[in-house]
């Protein structure tokens, strides 16, 4: 007992992390293991219906194709398909993935890396943009009244859809797949980007304008030394929630529109039928999310004031 | 009518000449105050008193350009203000610092505002002349957060003085303070105006603050339609201090008068002819002088002078 209460709150919390995800190992270990059996049961079951797979060959003779050839694809397929992997198959897989992340022998089989770059740049280029938009056009909407009750019906309308919708648009008005995903990136970044920047800036205190006022400050040095400072939390806030939900679209956005990108590698594994690597892929996503998200997390950090 | 040429001929000479103020919030409302008219000459140190409510931060804010009056104006050497400007500084109620910078950069924000031609190395310097002015050397590198009430209030005053503004405006800079804090920045601020002949305009609701510190005491009476019912002269001699003060008797003079006004006389003085608004006009050409203690005859002015010294000039 006296050992345990030596330990902070922080370990504490690390050990039941890592306890709970050897009891998630341990199940899914569990999981998976009946692997064999039902392995060696399909091939009882392959030698049971031996007529069967004869009468097959036969068939296949006659539509012009190789039996034996059939057979042994048959027979490949169920050794490479297991059904969902074990864990230190996963482990075997991941360890392949990452040994050789920036391999590229031809479209259908890049590195992660690879994949990931090719992701990380689309988020990128359409947060870049986004954020370029959303900046300014949020002060100016929460700076006047008049752009706020302009812009507002628009945003309300335009908020809701979701960022897939547009792609058909995106498809047949840009014409390039790749330039439709950072167009549906841009779109679902700008909203709570150009939100929270409108809100933050309505709500700086009057106090600081005023003093900015009395001061004879100019607009622009008013604007990046008062308001923009005044308002970065929140700002930062919507800059942080809008990289979170370009990281969500993104893999749905390349599902889509395919060809490169850790959203198209993760569905091509699925037609390829290997889960580890989808499952691979999966986690990849979820701690590139996180590292994004500390990131902001920091940034967070460095633009907060305590009043 | 009389005196409002009056006023216009007179405020030419003068430094700060507030005309007609009328203040109205809402068009089926009564204003909150009207013909709000006074003057303040070079040097002076002038507190106004008056129940919440009455329109003194208004007026204030007017005086600051902040607000635009519904009617009336503000005239500063012969110039009608339009807007906030440099040659007003503003010490607001709640301190009102960049929370984001430290002290020495909410200052440098100030100067480089007053002074945009300046190196960063002449900001610095200047700021720290009032850092320690206010006595927060040392603290330089504090953000505002990290200061007690009075601290801040400091840092609002250095920037203040720091622009070396024409006019201080004062919206109860210390109402939100301990009162041994108070009382320690109140003799801070009598010693800096003093040596720097900073003319002022507070806002207060401390009797005894308002007869420490100032030439010059606006009663006002209670709001809607609120006006300058009287402008009480400070007759203590000008080296007065806080330790000393409550010995003279003409200090228990003046403190009565005040307290008087605010627990009673406020009141009855409020809208005399509520019903008659055209009345008001008049109403605000009986803003009169008071010695209290003193003779309210013609002796007066001559002993206020010998008192209070060349700054005060009679404007009744």
């Amino acid at each position: 007992m006296a050992a345990i209460r030596r330990f902070t709150l922080r370990s504490k919390a690390a050990l039941c992390s890592l306890a709970l995800l050897a009891l998630l190992l341990v199940i899914w270990q569990a999981a998976t293991l009946p692997k064999t059996p039902v392995a060696t049961a399909a091939t009882t079951a392959s030698k049971a219906t031996s007529a069967e797979a004869a009468e097959a060959a036969e068939y296949a003779v006659l539509m012009g194709k190789a039996p034996d050839l059939g057979a042994d694809g048959a027979a490949a397929d169920s050794m490479k398909v297991t059904g969902f992997p074990s864990p230190a198959e996963f482990a075997h897989e991941a360890a392949r993935q990452l040994a050789h992340p920036f391999h590229d022998n031809g479209p259908n089989d890049k590195g992660v890396a690879i994949q990931l770059g090719y992701s990380l740049v689309r988020v990128a280029a359409g947060y870049a943009i986004a954020l370029l938009v959303a900046v300014p056009l949020g002060f100016v909407i929460g700076m006047s009244r008049l752009a706020f009750l302009a812009f507002n019906p628009f945003i309300q309308v335009l908020k809701p859809i979701s960022p897939l919708a547009w792609m058909p648009i995106a498809l047949y008005t840009i014409k390039s797949s790749s330039a439709s995903a950072v167009f549906v990136i841009f779109i679902c970044s700008v909203w709570p980007m150009l939100v929270n920047t409108a809100f933050g800036v309505a709500g700086v205190r009057r106090d600081w304008l005023n003093v900015a006022r009395t001061l004879e400050v100019p607009p622009l040095r008013s604007a990046l030394w008062v308001v923009l400072p005044a308002a970065a939390p929140t700002i930062v806030t919507g800059m942080r929630i809008s990289m979170g939900i370009a990281w969500l679209v993104i893999v749905a956005a390349e599902m889509l529109v395919g060809g490169t990108g850790i959203g198209y590698f993760l569905w091509n594994e699925w037609n390829n039928l290997s889960l580890a690597n989808v499952l691979f892929s999966v986690l990849l996503i979820g701690l590139v999310g996180m590292t994004l998200d500390l990131l902001f997390a920091q940034l967070q950090r460095k633009v907060t004031y305590v009043d | 009518m009389s005196t409002k040429s009056n006023a216009q001929t007179s405020g030419a000479t003068s430094f700060v000449s507030v005309e007609g103020l009328t203040k109205r919030y809402r068009d089926d409302l009564p204003p909150v105050f009207e013909h709000v008219s006074f003057r303040i000459e070079q040097g002076e140190f002038i507190c106004v008193i008056g129940h919440s409510g009455c329109g003194k931060s208004t007026i204030l804010n007017v005086l600051a350009g902040l607000e635009q009056p519904s009617e009336g104006h503000v005239i500063v050497r012969n110039r009608e203000i339009s807007g906030p400007g440099l040659d007003r500084g503003v010490v607001f109620q709640n301190h009102a610092l960049l929370p984001w910078m430290t002290v020495e950069g909410n200052i440098a924000f100030a100067v480089r505002s007053r002074y945009p031609d300046w190196t960063r190395k002449q900001i610095a310097a200047h700021g720290a002349r009032f850092i320690e002015m206010v006595g927060l050397k040392g603290a330089e590198k504090k953000k505002p957060s990290e200061l007690s009430g009075g601290m801040k209030q400091r840092v609002g005053i250095a920037r203040a003085f720091a622009i070396e503004p024409r006019m201080l405006l004062l919206d109860e800079p210390f109402g939100a303070l301990d009162a041994l804090t108070r009382g320690v920045i109140q003799d801070e601020l009598l010693k800096i105006c003093t040596t720097t002949q900073q003319t002022v305009f507070m806002i207060t609701h401390d009797v005894d603050e308002a007869i420490l510190l100032s030439n010059k005491i606006m009663l006002m009476s209670n709001g809607p339609r609120a006006r300058i019912a009287e402008i009480v002269v400070n007759t203590l001699p000008a080296n007065r201090q806080r330790e000393t003060m409550h010995h003279d008797p003409q200090f228990y003079r003046i403190r009565n008068y005040l307290v008087d006004f605010l627990v009673r006389r406020s009141k009855e003085l409020s809208t005399p002819h509520g019903d008659r608004p055209d009345t008001g006009r008049v109403a605000a050409a009986t803003t009169r002088l008071v010695y209290p203690g003193l003779d309210d005859g013609a002796a007066a002015p001559a002993a206020v002078a010998r008192a209070a010294g060349p700054n005060l000039k009679a404007i009744a």
